[in-house]
């Protein structure tokens, strides 16, 4: 029987690796829309998880809320980044610093 | 309910653009109006002394939401008179503009009459998505993409740090309905280890919307970056609607837990406060100038829920409401000097503009000095409303620094005043806009000071509207 906590600990494990995937990545764009998902799929184990062990069904529904908004989210970033890619021609995180100050 | 009313509009503007486009070119511009002055007339019909929870436990109205609501509607229709001229000029004048702000408001009315985690996550989520596809409006330009880019990143990383927050919360109570995590959360003791730890995520994202230091970093950039129209959206409305989020979600549903959030927002209204201050000094561009001045206005907005009562957040309230028209009245004066192929964003540009036009310089001198927080204007009083609170909870240190650093503050706003009345201008064009910019221009800025005399109606409207809060 996988308890609780071994469910948080993984929720827990790939939001860690999410976050410092958004942090430290330097190279690529892509990369970081991907670990921007797993963020949002590191929360999704959670509701789930507690919504199993509290008996509860609407942790459940807010998971189908949250990949649809994911999905929409993703779409409008990977359209921003090929807007960028006509402008720039390039998709290199550490290249976008026409603005700083 | 208003948000069906505007939501119906805008599908209906997206279509009629469709066809009447060639005949009318300023229709959808009419109808957006009239769909936001048809949605408040809506809100104030269904306005209602005691609250209600509607939509099986999603929403709720009450005074608190009916007021903010009408105050969004204003506000984003004040935005649109201003930029009208603007977006006609950047080839960017299309129904999408439209469409996605006013989606953006529907977003913003779930976000402050939302009762249940997962309405206020798709309040939030509806404005986010507007905002990032707003910002890459202007699609050929670098630093409008960029900006966009950085937006999105940073704001579906806060969406995610939200959304980890409420999945523990929901882990400690049980419950995703507001009131309820409310009643459960009384019963629980204060050092439960799983609330506390949603409550710091929780926080966080939050703080993130709002624009509070150390979750700052997108507002110069998106600032500086966005079309001026674009900024003038994302610069006023929203903030009041973050502001909600943190009445709704941190002060009705995680009462039981204030004496951490305390501790918390002490910390990052200081911070932002001392940062947005000292580093606005140092700008040479002015809407990034005045996006420093914004995270700091978020520091002081932060004093009056601070305090932990109704009072403080009734003033926390009116200081968002008066910062987001001084916010209008300056990015108003910077649309009002640009010109087709020219952005007036650099201090320079201001260089002797009471020479150019006296008028319009007195207007940007009273918001400065509303900003600033100079004595006879609206700024001032919402300041000190603020302060007062934190003094009569107690925190004297946090009320003296707020002092202190709007001292510093007021150095940056009088040097735009410096700049416009005693050096010589560079740029001799006139100033030219629509007559409805202008007369919406100039009400703005008159009524910082007009006003005053009813500064202690507003504050007992304010007071009035949170009364049911705890």
């Amino acid at each position: 029987m996988v308890s609780l906590s071994d469910y948080l600990i993984l929720a827990a494990a790939l939001f860690a690796i999410g976050i410092v995937g958004v942090f430290l990545n330097r190279k690529n764009l892509v990369v970081l829309l991907m670990a921007i998902e797993l963020i949002l799929l590191a929360v999704n184990i959670n509701f789930i998880a507690f919504s199993h062990y509290l008996w509860g069904l609407s942790g459940q529904v807010f998971v189908f809320f949250i990949l649809t908004v994911a999905a929409a989210e993703s779409a409008i970033g990977l359209a921003i980044l090929i807007v960028l890619f006509r402008n720039r021609r390039t998709i290199n995180v550490d290249d976008f610093d026409t603005l700083r100050g | 309910m208003p948000e069906i009313i505007v939501l119906a509009m805008a599908c209906a503007i997206l279509l009629a653009d469709l066809f009447f486009k060639r005949r009318f070119k300023s229709l959808m511009y009419w109808a957006s109006q009239a769909t936001l002055g048809m949605a408040a007339i809506a809100a104030v019909m269904h306005s209602s002394a005691h609250s209600r929870i509607v939509m099986h436990g999603m929403m709720i109205a009450d005074r608190l939401s009916t007021v903010l609501e009408i105050s969004i509607f204003a506000l984003t229709a004040v935005v649109f008179v201003y930029s009208k001229t603007y977006i006609a000029e950047r080839g960017i004048f299309k129904s999408e503009y439209f469409v996605l702000a006013l989606l953006g408001v529907v977003g913003m009315c779930v976000m402050v009459s939302a009762a249940h985690f997962l309405s206020l996550y798709l309040g939030l989520e509806l404005l986010s998505l507007c905002l990032y596809a707003m910002l890459a409006l202007q699609r050929d330009s670098i630093s409008a993409t960029e900006s966009a880019m950085k937006y999105f990143v940073l704001a579906a990383l806060s969406s995610g740090l939200l959304l980890y927050g409420m999945s523990m919360l929901y882990g400690a109570t049980g419950s995703l309905e507001i009131s309820k995590v409310a009643a459960v959360l009384a019963t629980l003791s204060r050092h439960n280890l799983v609330a506390t730890l949603g409550l710091v995520f929780v926080l966080s994202g939050l703080a993130f919307k709002l624009g509070a230091v150390p979750f700052h970093m997108w507002i110069p950039d998106v600032y500086e970056g966005a079309p001026t129209a674009v900024t003038l959206y994302i610069g006023a409305a929203p903030k009041v609607a973050a502001f909600a989020l943190f009445l709704r979600l941190l002060v009705a549903g995680l009462h039981g837990l204030s004496g951490s959030w305390q501790d918390m927002l002490v910390l990052l209204s200081v911070l932002s406060m001392a940062l947005g201050n000292i580093v606005a000094i140092a700008q040479t561009n002015l809407k990034r100038m005045l996006a420093y001045s914004a995270i700091s206005h978020m520091g002081f907005l932060l004093l009056g829920i601070v305090s932990a009562r109704a009072s403080g957040y009734a003033d926390a309230m009116f200081y968002a409401l008066v910062y987001a028209f001084m916010t209008l009245g300056a990015f108003g004066i910077i649309i009002l000097m640009s010109r087709k192929g020219f952005e007036a964003e650099q201090l320079d540009d201001l260089r002797g503009l009471h020479q150019r036009s006296p008028w319009y310089a007195f207007m940007m001198l009273l918001f400065m000095f509303s900003m600033a927080g100079v004595p006879p204007t609206l700024g001032f009083y919402a300041k000190l409303a603020v302060i007062q609170a934190v003094v009569s909870a107690g925190f004297y240190g946090l009320a003296i620094s707020a002092v202190l650093f709007s001292v510093i503050g007021a150095f940056y706003y009088l040097r735009v005043v410096k700049l416009m009345y005693f050096d010589q201008p560079q740029d001799s064009h006139a100033l030219r806009g629509s007559r409805d910019l202008r007369w919406i221009l100039s009400l703005n800025g008159v009524a910082m000071i007009v006003l005053v005399p009813w500064v202690g109606t507003f504050i007992a409207v304010c007071r009035a509207t949170v009364r049911g809060l705890p």
